[in-house]
C-alpha cells in the first residue's frame, strides 16, 4: 500500500473537528509536501516524525512522500498531529498490515527518540470524538489522566512509537507506566478561618446562593481576599457535565495542572491587575487561547485592586457577563469559549487605602476618593448587585476563641437556596435569582405590597434609580431564599437596598 | 581519495547504463558537460529522450543518495536537459528526467535503483 489514512481531532475553541490525515508515498525525488493549512508547529512535524522512526527501528520512505489534512481549508495547528502522520506513513510504507482504524483517532506528540509526549486540549478534542461516534483513541499516556470523564469512548495509552506498532500489529495494549501528573492544585480554603465580619460573611452568602456579582470594599489587611478566596466552597458543587466542561477548558489553556479534571469545586481564578485584557478575555495570534474569565466558567472570577486595573480590562468583562460567553475573532475565525462567571471584585476605599470610618487616617483628597472609584466603569459597576464593605475586625471578634461558621454549613443553606429558586424557575429558562429579566420584576416576580411600597418611595425620593431598582429586587429574592419566606417582605428589600449601597447589614 | 570518489561514481554510471541497455534502451550520451554543468547519462527510449542523473554512495551514512538532489539541483537538471535538447536540435521531443542510485555495500553486488520521471 503506497497510501494510507489516520484520523485525528482539529481543535477551534472547544469544539473539534475531525481531520482525516492521508499519506501517499510514490518514487520520485526524496521529498516531503505537508498540505492542509499547517502552522509552525505542524510544519516541523517532519523532521520529528522523521527521527522518531528512525529511532523506534522503522524506515523513513526515501521517496515522494504527500501528507494531507483534510478538511483543508481548516487551519491546524499544533504538534498533536506527530503520532497521526507517523501511524500513516508506517501504514503507507506497509511496515503495518493489519489495521482497523475506522472508529478510532489518534494523537500526540512525538520526541525525536519516538517517545509520544503529551499535548493541550485532550480532554475537549476526544469529547469532540466521542461525539462523533469514535469509538477509541490512541492518546499519550500522560495525558490519560485528563480523560477521567469519558464514558464512551476507550482511551489508550501509550508512552512510545513502537508501542503504537505494536498495538496495530498484535492488538496488544502495552502495560504503560502511567506518571501522575504532578499537580498544583491550591488547597481549598474554609470560611471558619475568616474572624469576624458577619456583614461581608451576609454579602457572600447571598451572592453565593443568587449568582449575584460582588464588589468587596475596604481597607488594606481586612480580609477582602481572604473572603474571595473561600466563595467557590460555599457555592454547589459542580454537576458532572459542568465539571467535563471546565476541564475542557481548562485542558485547552494547558491549565489542567492546577485543577484536577474530574473535580467538582467550583473553579476560583485571580488574575493580576496588571493583566491585560487578552489575557482577560481569551486570545492570540494563531491558536487562540480562552482567558482568565473563561477558566473561571462556572466558577468565580476575582480581581483585587480592580481600580488600579489597565483601561478596558475590566471593561473587556461586560460582554461575557451579559452573555455567559466570550466570542474572539481573529483572522482564522472566530470563536467562542463559554465564560459563565461570578464577578469578584475587590476595592480599597482610595489611593491611600486607609479610608475607614469617619477617614481620619485618610491622607486622599476627596476628589482623588471620588476619581479612584470611577476607575470602575459606570456600565461594570451597574451589574454588580452587591457592595460589601469590609471593616477591620474589632478587638472582641479578634480574640474570639470560636471558629467561624464553618463553609459546610454555608454551603447547605447555598445549596438550599438554590433549590428553593431553581423550583420557582421551573418554567423559565434562569435558574438563578440574578438572571430575572427587568420586565418578570415588575410583574411575575414582584416583593410583598408594602416592600414594593417601600420602593417606590425610594423611587420617588430619587434614592433609587431604576436600574438601582431592579438589582434590589433581584437581591431580595436571594435573601428571601436565604430566610425561607415565599416572596420578599419588607425586611428582605430593606436588607437588599442596603447590601446595593454597602452599608452594614445587622 | 579525491580519484577513488571519482571512480565509484563512474562505475555507477556504467551500471546504469547497462541497466538500460539490458531493458533495450540505447544510450545516447555520457557525461555531456557544458558549462552550466553536466548530464550523466542521455539514452532514448524510442521516441522518449531519457536525461538521468546518477548518485552513487557506499554508505547510507549521509541519507539516501537521491537526497541528495535537493531542489535547486533539480532545476540544474531540468535547465541541462533543455540545453541539450537545444544544442542537438531536438526541439518538440518528448523527454524525461529519470534518477537513479546505486549503492556499493562491500561484499555484496551493487544495486541499483532506478526511478523514472522524477520531475
Amino acid at each position: 500500500m503506497t497510501l494510507a489514512r489516520t484520523q485525528s481531532i482539529a481543535l477551534i475553541g472547544l469544539h473539534g473537528e475531525l481531520v482525516d490525515i492521508e499519506v501517499d508515498i510514490s518514487d520520485g525525488l526524496p521529498g516531503y509536501s505537508l498540505l492542509g493549512l499547517p502552522d509552525a508547529a505542524l510544519m516541523e512535524s517532519k523532521e520529528r516524525v522523521r527521527s522518531a522512526l528512525h529511532n523506534s527501528g522503522a524506515q523513513w520512505p526515501n521517496k515522494r512522500v504527500t501528507v494531507s489534512l483534510s478538511p483543508a481549508w481548516l487551519h491546524k495547528s499544533g504538534s498533536g498531529f506527530d503520532l497521526p502522520i507517523a501511524v500513516a506513513l508506517l501504514i503507507a510504507q506497509g511496515v503495518v498490515t493489519k489495521v482497523n482504524h475506522d472508529f478510532q483517532v489518534i494523537m500526540g506528540e512525538l520526541s525525536l527518540d519516538g517517545s509520544i509526549k503529551p499535548i493541550r486540549g485532550v480532554l475537549p478534542a476526544l469529547i469532540a470524538a466521542q461525539e462523533l461516534g469514535i469509538e477509541s483513541a490512541i492518546i499519550p499516556a500522560e495525558n490519560l489522566a485528563e480523560t477521567r470523564g469519558l464514558t464512551r469512548l476507550k482511551p489508550i495509552p501509550f508512552a512510545h512509537l513502537s508501542q503504537v506498532l505494536q498495538y496495530l500489529e498484535e492488538g496488544v495494549i502495552p502495560d504503560v507506566e502511567l506518571k501522575q501528573p504532578v499537580l498544583h492544585v491550591p488547597e481549598i480554603k474554609d470560611l471558619s478561618e475568616v474572624v469576624g465580619q458577619r456583614s461581608a460573611r451576609f454579602a457572600l452568602e447571598i451572592a453565593a446562593i443568587g449568582g449575584h456579582h460582588l464588589l468587596f470594599l475596604g481597607p488594606p489587611g481586612t480580609g477582602k481576599t481572604m473572603l474571595a478566596e473561600r466563595i467557590p466552597s460555599v457555592m454547589p458543587e459542580l454537576s458532572s457535565q459542568e465539571s467535563l466542561e471546565v476541564a475542557a477548558i481548562h485542558s485547552i489553556a494547558g491549565a489542567l495542572v492546577e485543577r484536577q479534571v474530574d473535580s467538582r469545586t467550583p473553579p476560583f481564578v485571580a488574575p493580576h491587575h496588571t493583566t491585560t485584557s487578552i489575557a482577560m478575555v481569551g486570545g492570540g495570534a494563531h491558536s487562540i487561547r480562552p482567558g482568565a474569565c473563561s477558566l473561571a466558567h462556572k466558577g468565580v472570577l476575582f480581581i483585587d485592586e480592580a481600580p488600579e486595573c489597565n483601561a478596558g480590562v475590566l471593561d473587556a468583562l461586560r460582554q461575557p457577563l451579559e452573555s455567559g460567553t466570550v466570542a474572539i475573532s481573529r483572522v482564522s475565525g472566530t470563536i467562542t469559549f463559554p465564560a459563565d462567571f461570578l464577578l469578584v471584585l475587590a476595592a480599597n476605599p482610595c489611593p491611600c487605602g486607609r479610608f475607614n470610618g469617619r477617614g481620619l487616617a485618610c491622607t486622599c483628597s476627596s476628589v482623588q476618593i471620588r476619581r479612584y472609584m470611577q476607575k470602575i466603569s459606570g456600565p461594570l459597576l451597574d451589574r454588580i448587585d452587591i457592595r460589601s464593605y469590609v471593616e477591620v475586625p474589632s478587638r472582641v471578634e479578634l480574640s474570639a476563641i470560636e471558629p467561624g461558621e464553618s463553609s459546610a454549613d454555608v454551603r447547605a443553606r447555598v445549596i438550599q437556596g438554590r433549590e428553593v429558586a431553581a423550583e420557582r424557575f421551573k418554567a423559565d429558562s434562569w435558574k438563578l435569582n440574578s438572571r430575572i429579566p427587568a420586565s418578570q420584576l415588575r410583574h411575575k416576580y414582584r416583593a410583598r405590597r408594602e416592600a414594593m411600597a417601600f420602593l417606590h418611595a425610594e423611587l420617588d425620593h430619587e434614592r433609587l434609580s431604576a436600574r438601582g431598582y431592579h438589582k434590589v429586587l433581584r437581591t431580595s429574592w436571594s435573601i428571601a431564599d436565604r430566610r425561607g419566606s415565599t416572596i420578599p417582605g419588607l425586611q428582605d428589600v430593606q436588607d437588599a437596598h442596603r447590601l446595593r449601597e454597602g452599608s452594614q447589614i445587622l | 581519495m579525491a580519484r577513488a570518489l571519482q571512480r565509484i561514481g563512474a562505475d555507477g554510471e556504467t551500471l546504469v547504463a547497462s541497466y538500460l541497455e539490458a531493458q533495450g534502451i540505447a544510450i545516447v550520451a555520457r557525461n555531456w558537460r557544458i558549462k552550466e554543468g553536466e548530464i550523466d547519462l542521455v539514452a532514448r527510449d524510442g521516441g522518449m529522450l531519457l536525461f538521468v542523473e546518477v548518485k552513487s554512495r557506499t554508505s547510507s551514512r549521509y541519507g539516501h543518495p537521491l537526497e541528495a538532489i535537493t531542489p535547486i539541483k533539480a532545476l540544474r537538471l531540468q535547465r541541462l536537459a533543455l540545453a541539450w535538447i537545444a544544442t542537438h536540435d531536438q526541439w518538440g521531443a518528448d523527454y524525461r528526467i529519470d534518477c537513479a542510485a546505486v549503492h556499493f555495500r562491500s561484499g555484496l553486488k551493487p544495486e541499483v535503483e532506478y526511478r523514472a520521471g522524477v520531475l
